[in-house]
């Protein structure tokens, strides 16, 4: 069983419905006892930082997630989700997670590619360069585009963690791996096929 | 590097698509839902539905609609036409749409926007602008005015002013559409589109004119545009998707190949 950590944020339906697509067995909750049973875990999410941190923290929510992640339990986050799992954000300036070290910044106000400026948030379609090989990444064209919408991205500590980049007027770390967690900042539950694969291939993961 | 997006708009009145769409085999769907399954086949990289329904009792039709539409397409989708407060962008984005779009609402409360966004985020809140051209004047410095009711109403907004005050409100997307163009196949408003999207720094979704895939490439290139509305072009099968985003690889313009 797959269970979704509904925490007020968002696209939780979106995902839901993907899994069903897939065939996945799911649960939707915020009950620290289901995410114990689950097998794997899913933590999405769009907002903001503060807010969802505000809603996580009195549920202890960061605490189980940090049980789930201890024992071993496969995890995914999607945009939001991935953001907070790292220590800190930018965004209302919120200590997070820290499952990863790292932080979570905002693009820069100028962005630009040759002599086009960019636009804030990122919002659209972009490859992801995969650094190596994953399991969570198996049979997706590396030439495949996943749909973003985030005005912040993630910045891990170590380089070791970078599982793929994306370029948006600065090169950005879209997908990090850290033993049995992958994060993403896209939206696989909306980036069509490649995305419902990479949410196949994560409910069939052991994360090793 | 980001895709250009190519967005299909599929106009539904009381849960129909109100023209034809015609698929391989000429088959005409009536079906907003099978309509949006194709297009997601086909490699639309985003789907805007407009409910143009009249009387309000049947606009829980459309929630159904988006409902439905959520279970067949893994692309993000947006939804305007009726939407006036609160609850009905609720309801849209609780059955599952990304985001939703308000126009004339907006017009007449800008505070729409603002409550949108703080409740579920600026990337769910697309203004939709009609605009015309018009003489220069105090009241519109750009010469461009938006309009509602089709065009019929002018507002004495600006337009270039109306776009920015969106988005300092909080909008996350604007689409932009010229009624001048609008039905015309014979391309975007080019210098509305550039004057607007280097003039904001959300993402702009050109729409109205488009009759050919020459027209896209305009638009998204000298019209700046990140996104481009095409209707009729598709609907009528004179184009296909692929077809357009191959022509548009084939012109240096990045669009999404795989799907």
């Amino acid at each position: 069983m797959i269970a979704i950590i509904d925490y007020n944020a968002g696209n939780i339906t979106s995902v839901a419905r993907a899994l069903e697509n897939i065939g996945g067995n799911f649960v939707i909750t915020d009950d620290e006892k289901k995410l114990k049973e689950a097998s794997h875990i899913i933590f999405p999410g769009v907002g903001a930082a503060g807010e969802a941190m505000a809603y996580l923290r009195p549920q202890k929510l960061d605490v189980a997630l940090k049980n789930c992640f201890a024992a071993g339990k496969p995890m995914l986050g999607i945009c939001l989700g991935t953001q907070i799992i790292l220590e800190h954000s930018e965004e209302n300036n919120t200590d997070c997670i820290g499952l990863v070290k790292g932080v979570t910044r905002r693009f820069p106000d100028k962005l630009t590619c040759g002599d086009r400026a960019l636009k804030i948030p990122h919002m659209g379609w972009n490859s992801v360069v995969l650094r190596r090989k994953h399991p969570v990444f198996e049979g997706i064209a590396p030439e495949a585009e996943f749909y973003f919408v985030h005005s912040y991205y993630p910045a891990p500590a170590e380089e070791a963690v970078v599982l793929g980049v994306t370029e948006y007027g600065i090169n950005f770390c879209s997908a990090l791996t850290f033993k049995n967690l992958v994060a993403v900042q896209f939206h696989p539950e909306k980036s069509g096929r490649p995305g419902l694969q990479l949410l196949k291939n994560f409910c069939a993961w052991r994360g090793k | 590097m980001i895709s250009k997006r190519i967005i299909p708009c599929l106009d539904v009145r009381a849960g129909k698509l109100t023209k034809g769409i015609k698929f391989k085999g000429n088959v005409d769907i009536g079906d907003p839902v099978e309509a949006a399954r194709q297009y997601y086949e086909q490699g639309a990289d985003e789907i805007v539905f407009y409910d143009i329904t009249a009387s309000s009792d049947k606009r829980d039709i459309m929630i159904e609609v988006v409902r439905r539409v959520a279970e067949t397409i893994f692309i993000p989708f947006s939804v305007g036409g009726g939407i006036r407060n609160l609850e009905d962008m609720r309801k849209v984005i609780g059955a599952g749409a990304e985001k939703i779009s308000v126009n004339s609402a907006a017009v007449e409360n800008p505070q729409i926007i603002t409550q949108g966004a703080k409740a579920f985020g600026s990337q769910c809140v697309v203004l939709g602008m009609d605009v015309k051209k018009v003489e220069q004047s105090k009241k519109t410095p750009s010469s461009y005015e938006i309009v509602v009711e089709g065009g019929r109403v002018y507002t004495g907004l600006d337009a270039l002013w109306w776009a920015k005050e969106a988005q300092n409100l909080g909008a996350g997307e604007i689409c932009l559409n010229s009624i001048d163009a609008d039905g015309t196949q014979d391309g975007y408003e080019l210098n509305l589109t550039r004057l607007i999207s280097e003039s904001v720094k959300i993402p702009v979704i050109a729409s109205g004119g488009a009759g050919k895939p020459e027209h896209l490439a305009e638009v998204l290139t000298a019209g700046k545009a990140d996104a481009a509305l095409i209707a009729s072009m598709v609907h009528y099968k004179t184009y296909t998707i692929a077809g357009i985003k191959h022509f548009l690889a084939e012109r240096g313009i990045k669009v999404r190949n795989i799907w």
